[in-house]
């Protein structure tokens, strides 16, 4: 007979109607699914008791596709056809990725880079997806039934393409996808931080090969990220690492061949964890020379071997810390994330850093899923409560391109999701009936050096002088971090809009390049902004100077209408100038030169406007 | 007659009941929904009602409202693992027939 679990008060559900939803957490090393049941969230094993998926994919002879731990066996078997780490390539291109250090054979199709594996062209969309359905499968024997859907974790700084790579991935799985969460709001739903009533909490996770720290901060039970950072490449391997040099050099071995450096690198993660809670750790192992190496590792000489890796995670935090604008007595909890940071040097350091214990006393490992599941638990209704509400937050600011090659930010970095914003833009040329949108993200001034996300064209705009139409131009992101951008004429109501899904992202580094470069470049681009406006209200006052012409030029002398053309042929020289003050000198001497013709101008419609009328008509 | 729990049950509503944070107890019920008639329901109890009847039985409070107690008076509540997944298992010994999957019963 069917198992059944405990519901809340009333919530039981009919028979063959369970709302089963799950958390996913798709990590860069392992993944792992996790569910609530009888109102307690806990990691789903797989036959053999496993929580973690190794995320490795293989691609075997005759189409077959192995993921997990016999996955991770073919790693140095058969580097090409094994698939290791392809989180890193969700939603990148290759001029984003550094091909030279990694076995795959790379092409590039649609902005996304792709492997050539045996079973074909693979995308770590494909690729990904292998490892979701292996999740999925997993939790559909656990829980004996169709899913409802789950909530899938990505890093805080994923921008939108790598969140829709995920998403696709999903989909291509076979899972909805109730909601895209941020991984450490997931650690800190986990811990329950969300029924709090406010507070900042570090959420510090040092994974298998990647470090990411994140500042969350809780009001009004809303979680805003007030700033990530991290390295991508430092992380627990890296601390086996550090053993296996160890070993080498003090038993004076020669470098070794693939089995004997997978055999010690092994040996070195067993140490590792023996560590966690004994003084000393011995390392025996045959080689396959027959050499016999039997060591031994005493906490203290592992603490030192790796004290600089452990430092190595406190610039990206302190980083975070000040961008986030704020001192370690404004920190009210520090969640610990990720297998290394069961390490005793880690969690020490921590705390004297924080100056506070830092939460441990979920598996650092499963917190992310175990967060996701209780998500994902609430978003299928099992939760009589309200929901709770997790608000994250825009890695990089988002706006449009304006005359001159400016960028008009709409929506500002660190704003919290979803989020709408409208700006009121008009038409730069009489007469202009079509406007080109071009979206774009970044900090930078000038939309050359920030990075182009969609464009798209509002037509049909009433035929109207310079400056009278009304588009207004509204930029939404939605709960999963997804952008869609729409312009409409207020007067008319014609509209135009875009779902942007840019073919590639921002890589973590970009980002925070990007950041650096807004901040580094301030000057220059306050400069290049002065620059662009200078040559925009030049532009600006020629077209109005040679249209006055056109219509008007009768009522000015010869040598009048020379000495114009004569400024305006010396503008349009300086407009191209580096010089802005020059370009605003010119602007004065056109506006000087045309000042008796703009008078005659004036005096014309007036009289104009007054020819044929009685003087009582006309009382003021 | 009466409504108990085997031990591993107690053990597991009692992780459950601590990890929720409140709930006095476990209420067991059924409604008449279901492909064989009547369906088993399994809830945590925030509040009694005036009618409900109380058992306990190793050390965990069982509460039973009166229409359900007839179809499920005598019945022992387990919890067991089936391959991978794991939950609880009424054995009622007034059913007379189960659906296919065990959810829904006739008496």
């Amino acid at each position: 007979m069917a198992l059944l679990q405990i519901s809340e008060p009333g919530m039981s559900a009919a028979p063959h109607q369970h709302k089963l939803a799950i958390g996913i957490d798709l990590g860069t090393t392992n993944s792992l699914v996790a569910t609530v049941r009888s109102g307690l969230s806990h990691a789903l094993n797989d036959e053999h008791g496993h929580a973690l998926l190794p995320s490795v994919v293989h691609y075997l002879e005759h189409g077959a596709v192995e993921v997990g731990f016999n996955a991770q066996k073919q790693q140095n078997i058969d580097p090409h056809n094994t698939i290791v780490s392809v989180k890193r390539f969700m939603g990148r291109g290759l001029k984003d990725i550094d091909v030279s250090q990694l076995p795959y054979r790379f092409t590039e199709a649609g902005g996304m880079v792709q492997i050539e594996t045996r079973a074909g062209i693979k995308s770590p969309v494909e690729i990904s997806s292998e490892i979701l359905k292996t999740l999925k499968t997993r939790a559909e024997l656990a829980l004996g039934g169709e899913l409802v859907g789950a909530v899938i974790t990505v890093p805080a700084y994923f921008d939108d393409a790598q969140r829709q790579a995920t998403k696709d991935a999903a989909r291509l799985a076979g899972i909805n996808v109730l909601r895209l969460l941020n991984e450490p709001t997931a650690a800190a739903v986990a811990y329950g931080l969300d029924n709090a009533s406010q507070g900042v909490y570090v959420i510090y996770d040092l994974g298998g090969g990647t470090f990411d720290v994140s500042i969350l901060k809780l009001s009004k039970g809303v979680f805003e990220v007030l700033a990530t950072n991290g390295d991508s490449a430092l992380g627990g391997d890296d601390f086996d690492h550090r053993i296996f040099c160890w070993i080498l050099e003090t038993a004076k071995l020669s470098p070794r061949k693939a089995h004997d450096t997978r055999l010690l690198l092994s040996k070195a993660r067993e140490a590792k964890e023996w560590l966690t809670e004994h003084s000393e750790a011995n390392i025996s192992c045959l080689l396959s020379d027959g050499e016999f190496v039997n060591l031994i590792l005493s906490s203290d000489k592992f603490i030192a071997l790796t004290a600089n890796l452990v430092q190595k995670t406190l610039s990206p935090t302190r980083k975070a810390m000040r961008d986030a604008g704020l001192t370690i007595e404004d920190i009210n909890g520090v969640v610990m994330v990720g297998g290394a940071t069961r390490m005793p040097q880690v969690r020490k350091t921590i705390e004297e850093y924080f100056k506070q214990t830092p939460l441990t006393n979920l598996d650092p490992d499963k917190v992310v899923a175990l967060g996701a599941a209780i998500q994902a638990n609430v978003l299928a209704g099992n939760k009589s409560d309200e929901d709770l509400l997790l608000l994250d937050v825009i890695p990089l600011s988002l706006g449009l391109e304006t005359y001159g090659g400016l960028t008009e930010k709409v929506i500002h970095r660190n704003s919290t999701l979803p989020v709408a914003r409208a700006q009121e833009f008009t038409t730069y040329k009489d007469g202009q009936t079509a406007m080109s949108i071009h979206v774009v993200q970044g900090e930078r001034e000038l939309v050359s050096d920030c990075r182009s996300l969609a464009r798209f064209e509002l037509r049909g705009i009433p035929s109207m002088v310079a400056g009278a139409a009304r588009i207004r131009v509204t930029f939404t992101v939605d709960a999963d971090g997804l952008l869609s951008v729409s312009a409409r004429e207020t007067s008319t109501n014609v509209e135009a809009h875009i779902a942007v899904k840019p073919s590639y992202g921002l890589s973590e580094d970009e980002i925070t390049n990007i950041l650096k470069a807004s901040f580094n470049c301030a000057e220059a681009d306050k400069k290049a902004r002065m620059l662009a406006e200078a040559r925009v209200a030049a532009g600006a006052i020629l077209e109005a100077v040679t249209v006055a012409l056109a219509t008007d030029s009768a009522l000015i002398s010869v040598a009048e209408k020379q000495a114009i053309e004569a400024e305006m042929q010396r503008l349009d020289l300086i407009k191209e100038s580096q010089d802005d003050d020059a370009i605003h000198k010119g602007i004065e001497a056109l506006n000087h030169a045309t000042e008796a013709f703009a008078a005659a101008r004036m005096n014309a419609s007036v009289s104009r406007a007054l020819a044929g009328k009685n003087l009582e008509d006309i009382k003021l | 007659m009466a409504i108990t729990l085997t031990q591993t049950a107690a053990n597991r509503v009692e992780t459950f009941l601590a990890n929720r944070g409140k709930g006095i107890g476990l209420r067991l019920g059924v409604k008449t929904t279901g492909c064989s008639g009547m369906a088993y329901t399994l809830e945590f109890v925030d509040t009694l009602n005036e009618e409900d009847t109380t058992f306990e039985s190793n050390g965990i409070k069982i509460i039973v409202d009166p229409k359900s107690l007839v179809y499920i008076d005598g019945t022992e509540l387990d919890f067991t693992k089936e391959g991978l997944n794991e939950g609880f298992k009424f054995r009622n010994p007034n059913v007379k027939d189960e659906c296919g999957c065990g959810e829904s019963f006739t008496v």
